[in-house]
């Protein structure tokens, strides 16, 4: 187990190695140079010299590259181009609101879905089957900022129930803060509880056709007990691929959430960065995302160790 | 011929038909501005009602149409130009370094879901339909990779494939000639999978404004657009997102019924 | 009163009929074997003593165990029989086990769903129990996996499960089937004992009629869903009524008539030969281990002779097979075809590979689905120069489909319309298309039902009549190999252990492996003695 998780760990730190290569470059191909965007055209060239100078831009590549990653290691992402202010203080502001959105939403439609999933295996072929699977294939065609806006119409606009975006900050206590995620973290979860679901029901089913079930109902286990017993357990690997997969998913949907219900969070800022031509926060923000994505990864590696003893004896 | 299938192949070919008949016929110009008429809900002569301009929303939509449909196609084909051969590849020098680059390689780009491809690129290039294909299509690739590499792994361990090694052929035109044919079944669902998800996915670079930029119509910019009006005028939301959902639906609904279609005919061959 | 009493069952599926009038019994303590060819329907009766038959299945009739009939038990009731008063054991044991749980959760689960006794006592009697199938607790702690155990030691662990509650009737379908003959052996004999010790009764579905002449008391013959025969085992053999018992008898241990040898002059060498596998990597900065799988191996196979190629799963003749193709490269030695070398500098040569084709064992695996049968027998003409196009083509397939007993017009039609034994034969035309010298059967016959496999193996002699072939024949069945070879290679953990003329190797094995080997090996009993010793008695 041990040897398993270091193994998943030097794979992790290699793929955050090349996505930070991979990044930088692309970000340096961008045409133009930050420090004559920032001071205007009609900036004098010592001037753009002494900021090019401050933003560390004089130096080669490599060494700016060792700069970027060593001080993002340190949890120093750079200075803002625009803002002029660290940009790691903005990113951990931002972080509040997108962070929290994605794991409500994580656990909304895990919630969910694994119910409806198991519920549509049980009853293979049956009406409640049928109701299942006919309600996660509309849920899988929905646009979850679609689907926003039109939660956004019932809920906010007609019943009043939310309010219709922004958001009320952590320091109005946490119920309060809760309720502004809620909206969003429904319409960006359940379009992916329906694809979970499905993962569930398909995976059970394909269990189901397992040697060790037919052992199990000859041991004298009825249908239902087979299936909890030996089969949920064993359906876990494929969704948990999935929901490791989703979150990478979650991430980039916040952003585009965030936009319909005018949350400040790292959707936002990177929009505006983008607008601005403030590459250091849009490089930033990438990283994170990424950092992200790959850490949940490893974190389904660990939790496929946990589930399946095969994985665990092998070195 | 089973009802997902025709269901999903009604549906989409409507939608297909639609981005066909708009390059020669749309009831109105689908750029003609008409401010009198503006915000009119849908009625006997606008089917789908107007937007803040006056314009005719199912113009639009059907214009939309052409420009979901190209993404999504284009994409789904870089994917699968790019994806297939490297997923051939990887299986046909299984374990080799090839096999270890490729499947690394793969990794490491679903590490980049397609909206943060697309802010990349269009933080350096700005912001274009091209770039939101280039996004979808390089997530597309590591997906149809994979799925090469799963279905003809197993294919490679097959007693056909040793026959065929026997006969000396080489590992490339094994490849092309029992892998691939064989993979195909696996490769269609797959791609009218992927290909709903781009519509999917453009439509919400196209809302973020990422996507196609104006004046192509698009959906997801109908969308944009229609937020801030969507208390005093829904059907500008409603209309281009029941396009989008009936259009997925409808390819979903095809790739299910098309799995559901060519499998049992594989078992049969196979038991 | 009879433990197990089945009269006039019939079972339909989808409206298919699977089982016609089939009526048998079973008493306690005794083995009853249920045999017959694929078809025939043997399973299915298990599955519905057991009641885990497919949705929309019919049965009529009756299945008595012990006075109740379980046709006409719910669901429920019938989950308190499975179990608790029968108990199962499957065909396949490397799939039959929950890979997630350890096999000490799996055994005491057999005991928890019954709530026969406390957890603490459960765990005790799984622990007794995988004792007395010959797992000890040190070796095999409850904690173990089934990954961590092998073939035969799974299916000890579905052996203790089955028996973990005592029950009156344990099912056994096909148990040893997918084992080596060695641990067939170990494991046909624990559940003799067994019987014994507990007085249950054993109901044993195998399509092995050797099998079945050392392990049951009686017999029931099936075909086609309907017993043809059933009687005392003994009595049975030694007077057997029925044409098709008798055909199914003289099929299991078909003879063929084999052309002689011609003087030894050799056409395949093979010289010290080694096979490495590297394996992953255990240590980070270490170098890979390597495992060896062929050790050195050498042979010479003469021209015009067959030779045999026997061992168990793992011993290295599926490597050393490949070697010999030229499709896996050699880490030592040389292997020569005609005095050419298989594989020059990693790149096949194809003089040689002409000169040398192979026929694999699964006849469903070894086609391309979506060509026709001309296209898949005309593959090796890849080989040639010159490879005949336009009406020589035609002769040619024609020429190979007739060869094996088919027609011409066969050439035209996909491999689904064919049968297993069909599909084989295909397989042997594509072998024999392009003239090869050599040809070598990887379990070639093993797949096959014993009636279809006589048949292929009298072709086999009469092609190597004709043609003048040599071959090669890799199998673990050593009564196969005996009527098919002249001489024998015995192969144990990726070394020749043993080789020489078959008849001198099977009648007088020098080698303590070989000699294990033959003694495990079910035989056919001799008739004239049986009916000789039943006269006596």
């Amino acid at each position: 187990m041990v040897r398993y998780s270091l193994k998943r760990l030097l794979s992790l730190i290699l793929s955050l190695a090349i996505a930070s290569v991979v990044i930088f470059c692309v970000i340096e191909v961008a045409p133009g140079d930050p420090a004559s965007f920032m001071l205007g055209i009609n900036a004098q060239p010592d001037t753009v010299a002494a900021l090019r100078a401050e933003l560390g831009l004089d130096v080669p590549k490599w060494l700016r590259y060792l700069h970027w990653v060593g001080g993002m290691l340190q949890g120093d992402f750079g200075t803002s181009y625009t803002y002029h202010t660290p940009v790691s203080g903005m990113i951990a502001d931002r972080l509040w609101v997108s962070l929290p959105l994605a794991l409500y939403a994580l656990a909304f439609s895990t919630l969910i879905a694994f119910p409806a999933g198991i519920y549509a295996a049980a009853r293979r072929g049956k009406a409640g089957d049928m109701a299942v699977m006919g309600a996660t294939q509309l849920g899988v065609a929905i646009p979850n900022f679609w689907f926003a806006m039109v939660m956004v119409l019932i809920f906010a606009i007609n019943l009043r129930w939310f309010s219709a975006g922004g958001f009320a900050g952590w320091d109005k206590g946490f119920f309060a803060a809760m309720k502004s995620l809620t909206l969003p973290a429904i319409s960006l979860g359940l379009p992916q509880a329906a694809i979970l679901a499905r993962v569930m029901r398909s995976a059970l089913l394909d269990i189901l056709g397992e040697d060790f079930m037919r052992t199990a109902r000859a041991k004298g286990l009825t249908r239902r007990q087979a299936l909890w017993r030996h089969g949920l357990r064993n359906a876990m690997i494929p969704v948990l691929t999935i929901i490791g997969l989703q979150f990478a998913f979650l991430m980039a949907g916040a952003i585009i959430i965030e936009n319909v219900f005018y949350l400040p969070g790292l959707g936002r800022m990177v929009f505006q960065a983008i607008s601005s031509r403030d590459l250091i926060v849009v490089e930033s923000v990438v990283m994170l995302l990424v950092f992200a994505v790959i850490l949940v990864n490893f974190l389904v590696d660990l939790a496929y160790a946990a589930v399946d003893p095969r994985l665990r004896s092998r070195t | 011929m089973n009802r997902n299938l025709l269901i999903g192949a009604v549906l989409s070919s409507i939608v297909v038909l639609a981005a066909l008949v708009s390059f020669v016929w749309t009831p109105f110009d689908y750029t003609a501005m008409n401010i009198p008429d503006k915000l009119q809900s849908p009625n006997a002569v606008h089917w789908f009602g107007t937007d803040h301009f006056g314009r005719d929303i199912f113009s639009m939509i059907m214009v939309g149409a052409r420009t979901s449909i190209a993404v999504a196609l284009v994409a789904v084909g870089i994917g699968m130009a790019l994806g297939i051969p490297l997923g051939l590849a990887a299986a046909a020098r299984k374990g080799s370094w090839v096999d270890e680059v490729i499947m690394r390689g793969n990794d490491l780009v679903f590490a980049f879901p397609s909206l943060v491809i697309a802010i990349l690129i269009t933080a350096v290039f700005g912001a274009g339909a091209v770039n939101a294909i280039i996004a979808i299509g390089i997530f597309n690739i590591p997906v149809f990779a994979r799925i090469t590499r799963g279905g003809a792994l197993s294919l490679w361990e097959r007693e056909f494939i040793m026959a065929a090694r026997v006969a000396g052929k080489s590992a490339s035109r094994i490849s092309f000639e029992h892998i691939l044919p064989n993979v195909m079944n696996l490769l269609i669902v797959q791609g009218t999978i992927q290909f709903s998800l781009g519509i999917l996915a453009e439509a919400g670079l196209s809302y973020i404004g990422l996507g196609a930029q104006p004046p192509t119509p698009s959906w997801g910019r109908m969308l944009a657009d229609a937020q801030t009006m969507v208390s005093l005028a829904p059907h500008l939301a409603l209309v281009p997102g029941i396009a989008i959902v009936l259009t997925v639906l409808g390819l979903n609904l095809m790739g299910d019924g098309l799995r559901d279609h060519l499998d049992p005919r594989l078992r049969v061959a196979r038991t | 009163m009879t433990l197990l009493s089945i009269q006039n069952l019939s079972l339909s599926i989808h409206k298919t009929e699977i089982l016609k009038d089939v009526s048998l019994t079973v008493e306690s303590g005794e083995i009853v074997a249920v045999t017959g060819e694929s078809g025939s329907g043997k399973s299915m009766t298990a599955m519905t003593v057991m009641q885990l038959l497919p949705e929309l299945a019919q049965t009529r009739g009756s299945v008595v165990l012990d006075g109740t009939d379980l046709l006409k038990l719910s669901e429920s009731e019938m989950c308190r029989v499975r179990g608790q008063s029968v108990g199962m054991v499957f065909q396949e044991p490397m799939t039959a086990l929950n890979p997630v749980k350890t096999i000490g959760d799996q055994v005491a689960e057999t005991i928890l769903i019954h709530d026969a006794m406390p957890k603490d006592k459960a765990y005790a009697r799984a622990r007794e129990v995988l004792d007395r199938v010959g797992l000890p607790a040190e070796r095999f702690p409850l904690t173990r996996f089934p990954h961590e155990l092998s073939g035969g030691q799974r299916q000890r662990v579905v052996i203790a499960m089955a028996i973990a509650l005592r029950p009156k009737l344990l099912i056994a379908d096909e148990p040893t089937t997918a084992l080596d003959v060695t641990t067939q052996a170990q494991i046909l004999d624990l559940l003799k004992e067994l019987v014994a010790e507990f007085g249950m009764g054993l109901l044993m579905i195998t399509h092995d009629l050797a099998v079945v002449a050392d392990m049951a008391d009686r017999i029931t013959v099936m075909r086609y869903g309907e017993v043809v025969e059933t009687g005392p085992t003994r009595q049975l053999l030694a007077n057997m009524q029925h044409p098709y018992t008798r055909a199914l008898f003289e099929a299991s241990g078909h003879l063929v008539d084999l052309p002689p040898a011609p003087a030894p002059k050799p056409l395949l060498e093979v010289r010290d030969v080694v096979r490495d596998y590297r394996l992953p990597r255990t240590k980070l900065f270490a170098p890979p281990g390597h495992f060896r799988a062929v050790k050195g191996v050498s042979f010479t196979l003469n021209r015009g002779e067959r030779l045999g190629l026997v061992g168990e799963s793992g011993c290295g003749k599926s490597t050393l097979t490949r070697a010999l193709l030229g499709l896996e490269p050699i880490q030592g030695g040389e292997i020569l075809l005609d005095g050419q070398p298989v594989l020059s500098e990693g790149k096949p040569n194809l003089a040689v590979r002409r000169k040398m084709q192979v026929v694999f064992q699964d006849p469903f695996g070894s086609f391309n689905p979506r060509h026709r049968v001309d296209r898949l027998i005309t593959e090796p003409f890849h080989l040639l120069d010159n490879p005949p196009t336009g009406a020589e083509r035609e002769k040619a397939i024609g020429e190979a489909l007739t060869a094996v007993g088919l027609k011409p017009s066969d050439a035209k039609k996909y491999i689904h319309e064919f049968s297993g034994g069909q599909r084989q034969r295909i397989a042997i035309a594509r072998a024999l298309i392009i003239r090869p010298e050599l040809i070598l059967f990887d379990e070639a016959v093993s797949a096959l039902d014993v009636s279809v496999r006589a048949q292929i193996l009298d072709l086999l002699a009469e092609l190597c009549r004709a043609y003048n072939l040599t071959y090669l024949f890799i199998s673990h069945d050593l009564s196969v190999v005996r009527t098919v070879t002249d001489r024998v290679l015995v192969m144990k953990s990726g070394e020749i252990v043993e080789q020489g003329e078959t008849e001198q190797v099977f009648s007088n094995p020098q080698h303590p492996y070989t000699q294990t080997l033959i003694a495990a090996a079910p035989q056919l009993p001799d008739l004239d003695e049986l009916k000789r010793s039943l006269t006596d008695a």
